[in-house]
């Protein structure tokens, strides 16, 4: 049967795979495709503590939903902005954005 | 075992092995595609628990959406030659590290915890239908989402005019 625990360690193994790849990736978009595991797991946990621990509730569900909405809004603006930065520096790896230090 | 404990269990493996291919692979394209089969196997959750317009969501926005928008953005910006993860031994093992043990402190209080939960059952479209989430959605009493809702739209807007305004041509 499937348990509470297994969706959280699917959702725990997603969120540490995204705090791995943020701190090792030089990519900028690299890193926001691991914030984007991140969120995704976040999403995953809010609506299975909906179904599973408060099923005639609906919380969690509307919270995943405005969740997905504003992850799509954060990431088309990132990228905006990394298309920004390719066009002043042609490169995106975190190592070569020192003119945004001041 | 019934039919959707054998999907819950591919779902697991599936979602599992491509989220930890996203961060570790080589090539950045390739990063984007584990990425989306990620997202389709976490709208294949919720439809095992019965949220399919929170799946049908996940699918349209995150893997039809989002996705795309990134690999469009690879390709114009670096391609697929890019040096991903120029670290030294150090650096990576210690964010192994970090991350390994995170999750070992997250799952050691995980099951120190016991969850009164019910164990999921066959995939129930009834526990929330369309009926309810419109009504939700679009609802001003002390259970409706109008406020966030409109927060939202509100937000998209400003999110449609930044990204041109920030990519734009000078």
């Amino acid at each position: 049967m499937i348990q509470l625990e297994y969706v959280l360690i699917i959702s725990a193994v997603m969120m540490f795979a995204g705090v791995y790849g943020f701190l090792t990736r030089r990519s900028t978009l690299a890193i926001l495709l691991s914030i984007e595991l991140m969120l995704n797991s976040t999403d995953i946990n809010f609506a299975v503590f909906n179904r599973m621990l408060h099923p005639e509730g609906h919380e969690g569900y509307f919270f995943a939903l405005f969740s997905i909405a504003i992850s799509a809004a954060e990431s088309a603006v990132a990228i905006a902005i990394m298309i920004n930065i390719y066009r002043m520096l042609k490169n995106i790896s975190v190592d070569k954005l020192e003119k945004m230090k001041w | 075992m019934d039919s959707h404990n054998i999907m819950f269990v591919i779902l697991a493996v599936f979602i599992v092995l491509s989220s930890i291919a996203t961060v570790t692979t080589k090539s950045i394209v390739r990063a984007a595609t584990y990425l989306l089969f990620v997202l389709i196997g976490t709208a294949g959750l919720y439809f095992l628990m019965g949220y399919t317009f929170l799946g049908s969501v996940q699918v349209m926005v995150y893997a039809g959406g989002i996705v795309v928008l990134y690999v469009f953005s690879i390709l114009l910006t670096s391609g697929n030659h890019e040096v991903l993860s120029k670290n030294t031994k150090l650096k990576i093992a210690s964010s192994a590290l970090l991350s390994v043990v995170g999750l070992g402190v997250f799952l050691f209080f995980l099951f120190k915890e016991q969850f009164k939960a019910a164990a999921l059952g066959a995939p129930d479209e009834s526990v929330i239908t369309m009926d309810r989430i419109g009504r939700f959605m679009l609802s001003t009493d002390s259970q409706g989402y109008l406020l966030p809702f409109e927060a939202v739209s509100v937000l998209l807007l400003a999110c449609i005019v930044a990204g041109l305004l920030i990519a734009r041509k000078r």
